[in-house]
């Protein structure tokens, strides 16, 4: 039966961004299989993205595809220039001329720029993770440096079991297949979810508020919300 | 000359035995006809057909092509969308499990929601197959947690659980069904066909998870929300006075595709597999993580399984 269509676009312009991006790069991905299927994909180009591949033991496998972060950020100016578009400045354009301070840890301890930055994330400074001999790429704790779309080894520095989980297939949204011989799976990246200076989940409302009778709270803790 | 007093009544009109039988029957005439009134009204929406629909499973391939048909046509006349009703059989070699992690659900019942649009649930009732409990934590109880809370999650004090249609292995609400209208398939779905349900709710009250739903009303959803992807077992729009549950988005998985609820998550909760591939990811998650099911000592063996990180 044909698949769903609209996914499988989304997942060609995603390849082409991998392919663009280098697809064969070193490998971000852990799962050695599944890795080998992405670089086998990206060598044979689209030919192979039929998504009626048949289901044995040597069908070909979908990629998995890890989000990647579009590469070095860049921060607005303030300026437009006479197309009327904001004018966007690497880090490295303000940083080449200031002093590294390694003792920064708050937005406001600084004078000028990045003010109101949420800075929530363990008792690290500024320059635990961004790199002060280049601030165009981020910085490991060995103060070897790594590109910004290879935030995961940053963050996996520290957070080890969560990219455990992670190469296991246990943390982290995904979109599209569970079975890669049908059709390939798009995984977040950490930086998808989670914002790097204050990671924690922020509070959020729930959606869709149930209407039927099932576990209402008792009469008289209505505006409780635990019911023992 | 003696005259038998009856005779001669015979003849002079209407006994009371008589009278007392013509009373009785237009008496019972009435009763039966107010007894069955809902069903004179109920089988003006229902097409000669459909009435004489077999169950699915006795449905010759020839059979189900022209039950689809006439579905995609009941549904263009009555919600005025377009859409394509297929049958999606299971696949060979696989067995759904489902697994969720509550040391990360936030609560904000995305998957609910996700759920609500993907599987055509009336609008006004909120209907939804998953309902998000709110916990406190240190007890596993899901009869003492809070399904209707309202406030920015997640508590520091709650944990968030997610609860929908446990696969159990032996599904008590198939073992109530006086017209084998729900079943298991070799996959581990339970099923329902909506056509052959006679809505009396057996299974609703044999279900120990609260995963059964009941339409009280025929489901009211705009033409532009109605998701056009449907399936006979799955995510068609449901009859009136039929019960329906969570089928673990067959017309996705079938294909091999991962459920609604999964990719709505914005947490990463949710882990999706076959658990006959020792490879999988739900595999994984049973192999190293502390794994644990709702209500285990009823013995139900549910193919859903909640974990913490640990």
């Amino acid at each position: 039966m044909p698949p769903d269509t609209r996914f499988l676009d989304g997942m060609k312009s995603g390849n082409l961004q991998t392919l663009v991006n280098g697809i064969t790069r070193a490998s971000f991905c852990c799962l050695v299989l599944l890795g080998a299927a992405l670089k086998t994909a990206g060598a044979e180009g689209a030919g192979v993205r039929s998504a009626a591949v048949a289901r044995s033991t040597n069908a070909i496998l979908h990629p998995v595809i890890i989000k990647r972060p579009a590469g070095t950020p860049k921060v607005a100016t303030g300026l437009t220039n006479f197309h009327g578009q904001p004018v966007m400045a690497l880090c490295s354009s303000c940083h080449a001329t200031t002093t590294p301070n390694i003792d920064t840890r708050a937005s406001a301890e600084l004078d000028q720029f990045h003010q109101g930055l949420n800075y929530v994330h363990g008792n690290l400074s500024c320059l635990s993770c961004h790199n002060a001999k280049n601030y165009d790429t981020l910085r490991l704790a060995d103060s070897r440096p790594v590109e910004f779309a290879d935030v995961m080894t940053l963050c996996s520095q520290c957070h080890g079991p969560q990219r455990r989980d992670y190469n296991m297939g246990l943390h982290g949204g995904m979109n599209g297949y569970w079975d890669l011989t049908k059709g390939g799976r798009t995984r977040n990246t950490c930086i998808n979810c989670h914002d790097p200076h204050a990671p924690a989940f922020p509070l959020v409302m729930p959606v869709l508020p149930p209407k039927d009778r099932i576990s209402v709270p008792k009469e008289p803790n209505r505006k409780r919300p635990a019911t023992d | 000359m003696y005259t038998n007093p009856i005779d001669s009544q015979d003849t002079t009109g209407i006994s009371r035995r008589t009278a007392l039988k013509g009373v009785g029957a237009m008496l019972g005439a009435a009763a039966f006809a107010k007894a069955i009134a809902p069903l004179t009204e109920w089988t003006r929406d229902i097409s000669a057909e459909e009435f004489v629909q077999k169950h699915y499973k006795e449905l010759t391939p020839i059979d189900l092509q022209i039950i689809l048909s006439r579905l995609e046509k009941d549904t263009k006349e009555q919600y005025g969308a377009d859409v394509t009703i297929k049958d999606h059989k299971p696949q060979e070699g696989v067995k759904f499990g489902y697994a969720l992690n509550l040391s990360v659900c936030n609560g904000c019942r995305k998957c609910a929601e996700a759920c609500h649009i993907e599987n055509n649930h009336d609008r006004p009732s909120n209907q939804s197959y998953i309902r998000v409990f709110e916990m406190s934590k240190g007890s596993m109880d899901m009869e003492k947690g809070n399904a209707h809370y309202d406030r920015p999650v997640p508590q520091p004090d709650k944990f968030y659980m997610p609860v929908q249609c446990q696969q159990c292995e032996h599904p008590p609400c198939v073992d109530v069904c006086p017209v084998e209208a729900t079943w298991k398939e070799p996959d581990g779905i339970v099923v329902v066909d909506y056509n052959w349900c006679i809505g009396c709710r057996y299974c609703e009250a044999a279900c120990p998870y609260h995963a059964r739903r009941f339409n009280w009303t025929k489901p009211v959803i705009p033409a532009n929300e109605i998701n056009p992807t449907q399936s006979y077992l799955s995510n068609r729009i449901r009859p009136q006075g039929v019960m329906e549950k969570c089928h673990f988005c067959l017309h996705r998985t079938r294909n091999g595709r991962l459920p609604a609820c999964l990719e709505a998550c914005p947490t990463g909760a949710r882990v999706f597999g076959n658990l006959l591939d020792p490879n999988s990811e739900v595999r994984q998650v049973l192999a190293h993580k502390r794994v644990f099911v709702l209500k285990e000592e009823l013995g139900l063996k549910p193919q859903f399984f909640y974990f913490f990180d640990v």
